[in-house]
C-alpha cells in the first residue's frame, strides 16, 4: 500500500478516480440519507408503488430470460465462427447501446404497434404490446440484450475449442458438447451478463414510456410523481427503487464472485 | 485397419497434400516430422475434426471421410491433455460412457477397469488443475481408452513431460499397447522417440508424407534429403549394456565396446550426435576412452559442413567443417581416428 503513494502519477490517478467515485456515490447517498424512514415505509405500503416495483422486477426478468434463449446461441456463434459480415453482426448487436432510447421506443412502435406486423401477428394470441406488459418486456429486451450477448461471447471465447473437440471424439453430439462443456465453462460470464442485462432492464425509462406508459414501471412512476407532485413525493419511490436494485445487484455479484474463487 | 487415400486438407495458411497411409491393426504407428509439418492436422482429419478437401479415410473397410467424430470410435489425446476443467477426474473419465447412455453399473465397472489399468484410483475425486503433468496425461489416456476406441491417436504425448515422467509414460504406453492390442497412431517431432516406440514410421514434412517404413528402413535408407536430415542427425544403434570395472558401464555393439554413463543394463538403444564426435588423422592422446579408427565409407558434402560415415564398426556418422576436412586432406577409403566422450552417448 505504501508503495502506491511514492509514485506521483499513481497519486494523480487516484485523485481523479476518487472524484468520479464521489460523483457516483454522493447523489445516491445524499438522497437515501435524507429520506425519513417513516415516509419510506408509508411509500412502501402504497399499493401503486409496490405494484410498480414488482412489475419492473418481473418484466426485466422476463426480458432477461428471452435474452438468454435468443442471445446465448448468437453469442456462441460469434465466439466460435468467422464468417463474412461478422463485424457487421457484432455492430448490430451493440446498436441498441448507441440508439437514443426514446428513438428506440418509437422504432419498436413501428413493429409492435397494433397496426404493424408483430402487433398483428400476436393479436390472435391475445398478446398486445402497446400499453401492456409485453410492450415493457420488448422495450427492456431491446435496450439491454447487448450486455448479455457481449458478456456471453467473451465467456465462450475463453473456452478452449479443443475441449469441445475432445468431447466430440469421446462420443458427445454437438448439442451435448454445448450443454456439457461450453455452457458450464462459460456460465460465469453468462450469469454476469444476465445480471447486467436485468439491471439495465430495471432502469429503462425512455423506450418503455413510448410503448407502455401504463401499466407503470417504477422509473415511470417516479417520473410521474415528480411531474405531478414535485420532488418530495418522487424521492421515496426513487430511494426504494435504488435500494432494491442495490440489494439484488450486490447479492448477485457476491454469488458470481464466490463462484470465481472456488 | 486405417487407410488414408490421397488425403488433402486445406486450412488456408497450411495445406496437407495427397497423403496416403495404411495402418495395420494393433500397430504402433508413428507420424514423425518437424513442428508445423501438419502432423496434428493429419490426426484431426483422421478423427473427423477437420474436413478433408479431397481423398478418403477408411476404417475397418468402411469409408468414414464424412462421418461425424462422435460416430467414429477413434479417441484422440492432445499434447497438453485438455482435461475438462470443471469436472472431477472421475467425471472426466466417465464422460464418454455417459454420452453413450450406458447403464450406471456398466459405467462404474468400465471406468474402474481403466482406472486400475492406469493405477490412478487415488486421483478420481481431484480436479484437473490439481494434477501433475504425468497424472494429467494418465487421466487423459484413461478418458480416451474407457470408450474402447478402435484406434487411439496421440498428439505429442511425451513432449510436455519432464524426462523422468516421460520415461514412465513411455513405458505405460508400451504396456497398454501390448496389453490391449490397441492400434495407436502417435505423432512426434522426436526421432529417438519415434525409433524407440514405433513399429513403423511415417515421416511427414512440408505438408506431405515423405517416407513410410520400419525404424530401421527410415533410418538406414532415407529416401530423400528431408528424411536424411532428420535421420542422419543422429547415430542410433542397439547395444548390450553391461557392468564394467569400478562401477562403469560398457555398451557392446558387435565386438566394439563403448563406455557410457547410465544406470540401465541390458539391450537398449544408443544415440550419438555427429557433431559430438572428433575426427583426426592422428591417434588421440587424450584420456577419452571411446577412441576408434576406421575407413571413411561415405562422404556427404553439404558445403560448409560434411558428414563422414566411418566404419568402426558400427558405422558412425561424424560431422566435420569444410575447413578441417580440407586441412586433414580426407578422402573416401582413408583411415581416420574418431573419439567421443562417454557422456555424449545417449542411452534410451
Amino acid at each position: 500500500m505504501k508503495r502506491i503513494f511514492k509514485n506521483k502519477l499513481t497519486l494523480l490517478f487516484l485523485f481523479l478516480g476518487i472524484l468520479i467515485l464521489l460523483f457516483i456515490l454522493v447523489p445516491l447517498i445524499k438522497m437515501v440519507a435524507a429520506s425519513d424512514l417513516g415516509v419510506l415505509w408509508d411509500t412502501f405500503k402504497d399499493e401503486q408503488v409496490r405494484d410498480s416495483i414488482w412489475l419492473t422486477i418481473k418484466t426485466a426478468l422476463i426480458a432477461t430470460v428471452i435474452g438468454l434463449i435468443l442471445g446465448v446461441p448468437l453469442a456462441y456463434i460469434l465466439a466460435r465462427h468467422n464468417f463474412p459480415g461478422k463485424r457487421i453482426v457484432e455492430g448490430v448487436v451493440d446498436l441498441p447501446i448507441v440508439v437514443p432510447h426514446t428513438a428506440a421506443g418509437i422504432a419498436l412502435l413501428f413493429v409492435f404497434g397494433r397496426k404493424f406486423f408483430m402487433g398483428q401477428a400476436f393479436e390472435p394470441l391475445g398478446i398486445e404490446f402497446v400499453g401492456a406488459e409485453p410492450g415493457i418486456v420488448v422495450a427492456m429486451l431491446f435496450v439491454s440484450v447487448p450486455f448479455l450477448v457481449d458478456s456471453a461471447k467473451e465467456g465462450f471465447k475463453f473456452v478452449d475449442p479443443r475441449l469441445e473437440k475432445v468431447a466430440r471424439t469421446l462420443g458427445a453430439s454437438p448439442f451435448q458438447t454445448f450443454t456439457r462443456i461450453s455452457l458450464p465453462l462459460a456460465r460465469r460470464s453468462i450469469l454476469a451478463g444476465s445480471v447486467m442485462m436485468w439491471a439495465r432492464g430495471l432502469s429503462e425509462f425512455g423506450a418503455v414510456i413510448i410503448l407502455a406508459y401504463h401499466p407503470m414501471i417504477a422509473p415511470i412512476l417516479t417520473y410521474e410523481r415528480f411531474e405531478s407532485y414535485g420532488l418530495e413525493y418522487s424521492r421515496p419511490v426513487a430511494v426504494l427503487l435504488i435500494l432494491i436494485a442495490l440489494v439484488v445487484f450486490i447479492t448477485l455479484r457476491t454469488i458470481i464472485y464466490r463462484g470465481e474463487k472456488s | 485397419m486405417i487407410e488414408i487415400k490421397n488425403l488433402t486438407v486445406d486450412l488456408g495458411d497450411f495445406v496437407l497434400k495427397d497423403a496416403s497411409l495404411q495402418i495395420q491393426k494393433s500397430e504402433y504407428f508413428i507420424i514423425l516430422g518437424p513442428t508445423g509439418a501438419g502432423k496434428t492436422v493429419l490426426l484431426e482429419t483422421i478423427v473427423g475434426l477437420y474436413p478433408a478437401k479431397s481423398g478418403q479415410v477408411w476404417l475397418n473397410g468402411q469409408e468414414i471421410t464424412h462421418l461425424e467424430p462422435e460416430k467414429r470410435g477413434i479417441a484422440f489425446v492432445y499434447q497438453d491433455h485438455v482435461l475438462f476443467p470443471h469436472l472431477s477426474v472421475w467425471d472426466n473419465i466417465t464422460f464418454g460412457l455417459k454420452r453413450r447412455k450406458k447403464p450406471k453399473a456398466e459405467i462404474r465397472e468400465t471406468a474402474n477397469w481403466i482406472i486400475d489399468l492406469l493405477k490412478i484410483s487415488h486421483l478420481t475425486k481431484r480436479k484437473p488443475d490439481t494434477l501433475s503433468g504425468g497424472e494429467k496425461q494418465k487421466v487423459a489416456l484413461a478418458r480416451a481408452l474407457v470408450i474402447r476406441p478402435k484406434v487411439l491417436l496421440l498428439d505429442e504425448p511425451l513432449s510436455a513431460l519432464d524426462p523422468e515422467t516421460k520415461e514412465t509414460v513411455q513405458r505405460e504406453l508400451r504396456r497398454i499397447h501390448n496389453q490391449l492390442g490397441l492400434t495407436i497412431v502417435h505423432v512426434t517431432h522426436d526421432f529417438e522417440e519415434a525409433v524407440s516406440m514405433g513399429d513403423r514410421i511415417a515421416v511427414v514434412g512440408e505438408g506431405r508424407v515423405v517416407q513410410i517404413g520400419t525404424p530401421q528402413e527410415v533410418f538406414r535408407q532415407p529416401n530423400s534429403e528431408f528424411v536424411a536430415r532428420f535421420a542422419m542427425a543422429r547415430n542410433i544403434t542397439i547395444a548390450d549394456i553391461q557392468d564394467g570395472e569400478d562401477g562403469r558401464a560398457f555398451a557392446y555393439v558387435g565386438d566394439t565396446k563403448l563406455e557410457v554413463l547410465t544406470e540401465m543394463r541390458g539391450k537398449h538403444r544408443l544415440s550419438l550426435r555427429p557433431e559430438d564426435i572428433l575426427v583426426s588423422t592422428e591417434p588421440f592422446q587424450s584420456s577419452a576412452r571411446n577412441s576408434f579408427k576406421g575407413p571413411i565409407t561415405h562422404i556427404l558434402d553439404k558445403g560448409s559442413i560434411l558428414y563422414l560415415t566411418i566404419d568402426v564398426p558400427p558405422e558412425l556418422v561424424c560431422l566435420v567443417t569444410r575447413r578441417s576436412y580440407d586441412e586433414m586432406n580426407l578422402n573416401k577409403g582413408g583411415e581416420v581416428h574418431v573419439t567421443f566422450k562417454a557422456s555424449a552417448v545417449h542411452v534410451f
